[in-house]
């Protein structure tokens, strides 16, 4: 009965779009399909799209994590207060984001004149695209790290300092593999994030055709022009690798979750 | 190894947890911190363990001052109520950790790591669990892992913080059994903190009885519990009845009557301590305590009745044989066997 229910709900919000996705590109036929995913605007736009979300939730992972913990270990006046404003990336309607991250990093802007000094061009160019991605992402990673952090006792790290191991030990040997499943979630949901974020990007981007044009966008403007199969096709690819990355990612969940009994 | 705690105070954010407080510990020893929460038990042990610096005051490991050292340089075992494993390790690095994490020169190669490992897991009956994790054992198993990883770095000081204090009674009676054996075979000399005075009376060489961040009273077994030192360890170590009296002329009264004990003690208000199992029952009340039944239970191979003795508020109560004829409302008269008198605070 449940599962029933579950299927059905899966099916209808999920999978029943996803097929119409997938049979509408097909309406191309496989010559038409080929055309499309290795015309070099594609391939361009979806190296942009994938290479920047990447890099984006690398970073993320990197830093998120250091916010969590900063977070969780720390006592600190205002610490309420930076714990919500974690959230805002959620909030945020993305044109805001892009707007604001546009006007900070164009040439002129508050951040971006002095990046033009040492002759770093941010706004317009993939590294504006990679900063955009962070700035959406981060939540995902701090929200799936926090509560795992959370549960680890401060005796663990004692337990590790009884028995003689430095700080650095203590973070690469006990702390960190500890909280990997969780880790890799957050990856998973900030890169998975990236890859589909649309909004906060075009502003900042450029959108120069095979410099700074997302894959996103690019379906935008296949539909704008009518071509609605070729819109599809574009998205079709885009779901191929988004699910194949994700199934890898969630068979190492998987694998570490059957290890050690527990994770995110 | 000796470890002597010399005049140690430790305060938090301003809130004093330990008073002064001093404490040797022999070499091989088994001694148990005993004291109700709050009583300054465990932050003792952690300052031993260097996981807390005092406010003031020193500890020595033997000779030397160990507080001039960090946690990880002070090579002290240290056992977790909560286990602490590593739990993305299996059990058998868990209990090579602190041999891996051993600088260059002084760690064993992996062979050996691995070798003296087995053995320890061997030596806490643990062989053939090498291979789990830490979430596939229960509460007692954990416990064991916990302390072979302790043992494992061998330590000069085996620290244990409320050792069985998550287990079912049953395990913890039987890990209790095995600690002691543990400790005969290996004579580390141990610390375990403990709110379970019989845990503490049945484990320990000496028992530490702490209250409010004070030391009360360090004895054997015997000496605590047979001659408590004041009305705290009378009433926190095993069960105690009291009776506020007066000392006139070396000798105890109860609202005027004599009670045929005597004390050394100025006249004046006092309190008598003796255990209610500890009395003898005696036909006339003369020199004795007599009051009326006004409560009576069935505890186990004894009856405990409630007295309501003239001159005194409180109840008293006192065992007798579950055989006794007394019922509620009949007079009963008993002379405790042995006794203490404190002064009335």
């Amino acid at each position: 009965m449940t599962l029933g229910f579950t299927l059905a709900y899966l099916a209808l919000i999920v999978l029943i779009p996803l097929t119409g996705l997938v049979l509408r590109s097909a309406s191309l036929g496989f010559p038409g399909f080929w055309h499309v995913a290795t015309d070099p605007r594609t391939v361009n736009a979806l190296r942009i799209s994938f290479g920047t979300s990447l890099i984006a939730a690398v970073i993320n992972v990197i830093f998120g994590v250091i916010v969590a913990w900063v977070l969780v270990r720390y006592r600190f006046p205002g610490r309420r207060i930076v714990d919500a404003i974690v959230d805002l990336p959620f909030a945020l309607p993305t044109a805001v984001a892009g707007i604001a991250l546009t006007a900070l990093y164009s040439r002129n802007g508050w951040i971006g004149r002095w990046l033009d000094l040492i002759g770093i061009k941010v706004a317009f160019t993939p590294i504006g695209i990679t900063i955009a991605l962070i700035f959406i992402g981060l939540p995902f990673v701090v929200r799936t790290v926090q509560p795992v952090m959370e549960e680890i006792r401060k005796e663990v790290e004692e337990a590790a300092a009884t028995l003689g191991a430095n700080r650095f030990q203590t973070i690469t040997r006990v702390l960190l593999p500890g909280l990997q499943p969780a880790i890799l979630t957050g990856f998973a949901l900030a890169f998975a994030r990236a890859v589909g974020e649309y909004g906060s990007v075009i502003f900042i981007a450029g959108n120069l055709p095979y410099v700074s044009e997302i894959a996103p966008l690019l379906i935008v403007i296949r539909l704008e022009e009518f071509d609605y199969a070729g819109a599809t096709a574009i998205a079709t690819i885009m779901l191929l690798i988004s699910f194949f990355m994700l199934f890898v990612i969630n068979l190492i969940q998987a694998w570490s979750r059957r290890r050690y009994g527990y994770g995110a | 190894m000796d470890v002597r705690v010399s005049g140690v105070r430790k305060e938090f954010d301003r809130f004093p947890a330990l008073h002064d407080v001093s404490l040797d510990i022999n070499s091989g020893e088994l001694i148990a911190l005993l004291g109700p929460s709050g009583s300054g038990k465990t932050t003792l042990l952690r300052l031993i363990a260097g996981l807390e610096t005092p406010t003031e005051g020193k500890v020595f490991f033997g000779d030397e001052d160990a507080s001039l050292k960090s946690v990880q340089e002070r090579n002290v075992g240290f056992v977790f109520q909560h286990y602490a494993l590593f739990r993305h390790m299996t059990v058998i690095d868990n209990v090579g950790f602190g041999l891996k994490v051993r600088p260059g020169s002084s760690r064993p190669s992996k062979d050996e790591i691995r070798r003296r490992s087995s053995e320890l897991l061997d030596f806490v009956q643990l062989s053939g669990l090498e291979k789990r994790y830490p979430a596939q054992l229960s509460g007692g198993q954990r416990q064991r892992v916990a302390l072979a990883r302790a043992m494992a770095i061998e330590p000069r000081v085996l620290l244990l913080d409320e050792p069985f204090g998550a287990l079912d009674a049953k395990v913890r009676k039987e890990l209790r059994r095995w600690l002691r054996e543990i400790h005969d075979k290996t004579k580390h000399t141990t610390v375990f903190v403990t709110h379970d005075q019989d845990e503490a009376l049945e484990l320990a060489d000496r028992v530490v009885v702490m209250s409010q961040g004070r030391i009360e009273q360090i004895g054997t077994p015997d000496e605590v519990y047979d001659r408590p030192n004041s009305p705290f360890v009378y009433s926190f170590i095993g069960e105690s009845s009291s009776i506020g009296v007066q000392i006139k002329n070396g000798e105890l009264r109860l609202d005027g009557q004599a009670l045929s004990i005597s004390s050394d003690r100025p006249d004046g208000e006092a309190l008598l301590y003796f255990r209610p199992h500890d009395v003898d029952l005696i036909e006339d009340s003369n020199g004795g305590i007599a009051g009326t039944v006004v409560a009576s239970r069935r505890v186990g191979a004894t009856r405990r009745i409630e007295l309501r003795i003239a001159g005194v508020t409180d109840h008293v109560e006192i065992e007798i044989p579950a055989d006794h004829p007394a019922t509620e409302t009949s007079r009963i008269a008993f002379r405790p066997k042995h006794w203490r008198v404190f002064p009335k605070s």
